[in-house]
């Protein structure tokens, strides 16, 4: 079998030393290479905390964490990440504010200047492929914030990341809105396949973009349930009312109300 | 991606951009016009107000001290100062050159220093953290009092003007810059980080931008106050300069050019103010969104 793309064992987290907080417990996944994973749990479960600590933003304070074999030491290049708020620079417009990463990371720092049209007309086709064809010389505050956000997954994917970290990326947004940057992402992601960690609270979103869902408790987070959709693709909002489909968010949401609580589901499948 | 010559979103709130909509019911179509009417009259108003208001002031100030038959040497009336402007023009012009170019110089010379140091105190907290306490005693110093010594050092002349007017004018653009490097958002430094970027990359791509709006409100309050700092220095010790011109003019009585070369500074400092403003909207006209956007368009007005 292939290696996985992303092996986390037994990683822990806590803040202000010894004595401090336990955001995150022994946490075990593996993330196979293309693979779409989501993780859900209540707020405060240490899901942001996982995706710190995979891009290498913080060190974990125990167990191992590999990214394509090798060991996570600082921030990775070859991850992009979106966040809860678009996080766009207001002073540049959409389309430089997607080539942001290019003058960044290596190699396409160096080969900017020489073949910038090549670059330019990779990002246009990146916008068209989110939607906001024509868009490219607006400035952040000249669009909604779910245009914002669309421009901030073209940014996460400019460099082409092997790897995709998502926090939270629609939970600023409401439910329409929401639903179209569904289709979106699912429309990325099977067009470019990167590998895929979603972090969000909302459990339909888990089930509808996800090859797996991985459940965490309260604080200190665990890994408390693992199920996989095997639901076809491309899924469509329509998917979203099969049986399906409502009977598995059913069952993550009882793992939820479960880890509010504090005690784990004992009934198996 | 029809609307082009619309109005961005913020200003969406107030009226829907008017894109030649045959559809529009005439009626609809005059009230926009009306709108539109107003806020021109609106806007005509605000551009003269500020003429309005300083004639304004010149025309109560002479009725005044005419009505009251106030001393010439007291408070001159606008009539006297202008003659007094008209009569002496050469040493006038003269002077207020030498201030504006010693101003000019210290101003530069601030900005420099400023916004290096700026830069150095808001991206390194260990920087900050042993330099601001010596910043904030150097600050509190009277500069009235360090001319005395400057002069001692430089001599009587230009050195002290300009000087004085770097120190005056340098601390506002350190503190600036300096807070708008410090309060980058965490989430915009994790998006550079996350791509492994290194510190110097985040304080150009980031840091930098982010403190322009920050270094140019403290252009506007740097330039004021280093006419200040040039000036009082004139006035201590120079033999140049438009202080200077007034320490002599006072010391004759010659009131009405005391007030004369008061009006020069203001006119000097005003000018000034507002150059720093016209290069603050060209270059952080993103900061001042929501405030310039508020104009309704109608189709061929």
């Amino acid at each position: 079998m292939e290696r996985p793309f992303v092996e986390i064992s037994g990683v822990a987290m806590r803040y202000g030393g010894v004595e401090g907080t336990l955001a995150l417990q022994n946490a075990t996944l593996d993330v196979g290479k293309g693979e779409f994973i989501a993780v859900v749990g209540p707020s405060g479960c240490g899901k942001s905390t996982l995706m710190k600590l995979v891009t290498g933003l913080w060190p974990a304070t125990a167990g191992t964490l590999l990214v394509a074999g090798q060991e996570v030491d600082g921030p990775l290049s070859i991850a992009g990440m979106a966040f809860q708020n678009p996080t766009l620079l207001p002073w540049r417009n959409i389309i430089d504010n997607v080539m942001l990463p290019l003058e960044v990371v290596e190699p396409h720092r160096r080969q900017l200047r020489r073949q910038r049209a090549m670059y330019e007309a990779k990002a246009q086709d990146l916008l068209k492929l989110v939607g906001l064809g024509g868009f490219d010389k607006k400035f952040p505050h000249e669009l909604s914030g779910g245009m914002q956000q669309r421009a901030s997954l073209c940014r996460a994917l400019i460099h082409e990341p092997a790897l995709l970290m998502l926090d939270e990326p629609f939970a600023a947004l409401d439910i329409f809105t929401r639903e179209d940057l569904w289709a979106v992402l699912q429309g990325v992601w099977m067009a470019r396949k990167p590998t895929v960690i979603l972090v969000t609270h909302d459990l339909r979103e888990a089930a509808y973009l996800a090859d797996r869902v991985l459940v965490m408790s309260s604080r200190p987070g665990r890994i408390i349930a693992e199920r996989v959709v095997d639901l076809p693709r491309p899924r469509t909002l329509e998917t979203t009312y099969t049986p399906e489909f409502v009977s598995l968010v059913h069952d993550l949401r009882e793992h939820i109300s479960a880890a509010r609580k504090g005690e784990e589901v004992v009934h198996g499948q | 991606m029809a609307s082009d010559a619309t109005l961005p979103a913020a200003a969406a709130v107030t009226t829907r951009p008017a894109p030649a909509d045959p559809t529009m019911s005439p009626e609809a179509m005059r009230r926009l016009q009306a709108l539109a009417l107003a806020q021109r009259r609106r806007r005509r108003l605000q551009a003269w107000l500020p003429w309005l208001v300083i004639i304004g002031m010149f025309v109560i100030w002479e009725a005044g001290v005419r009505a009251f038959n106030v001393q010439q040497f007291v408070l001159p009336a606008p009539s006297a100062i202008a003659e007094s402007m008209v009569k002496w023009w050469v040493p006038l012009l003269d002077n207020s050159w030498q201030t504006l170019m010693t101003t000019l110089i210290g101003f530069f010379l601030a900005v420099i220093f400023g916004l290096l140091l700026g830069v150095a105190i808001g991206s390194s907290s260990l920087l900050y953290h042993g330099l601001y306490p010596l910043l904030i005693g150097f600050n509190s110093v009277p500069k009235v009092a360090v001319v005395p010594i400057l002069v001692i050092w430089f001599g009587i002349g230009t050195v002290p003007a300009v000087i004085t007017a770097f120190m005056i004018s340098f601390f506002p653009i350190v503190v600036n810059v300096a807070t708008g490097i410090a309060t980058v958002e965490p989430e915009l430094r994790d998006v550079l980080r996350a791509l492994g970027a290194k510190p110097s990359d985040i304080i150009r791509k980031v840091g930098l931008p982010r403190a322009m709006p920050y270094f140019f409100a403290s252009l506007k309050i740097a330039i004021t106050v280093a006419f200040v700092g040039s000036i009082i220095a004139e006035t201590v010790a120079a033999n140049k300069g438009i202080g200077h011109l007034m320490i002599l003019a006072s010391s004759r009585f010659d009131v009405p050019l005391v007030f004369a070369g008061l009006i020069v500074t203001a006119v000097m400092g005003v000018a000034m103010y507002v150059a720093a403003v016209a290069i603050e909207n060209r270059t952080t006209g993103w900061a001042m969104r929501g405030q310039n956007d508020q104009q309704i368009t109608v189709p061929g007005v």
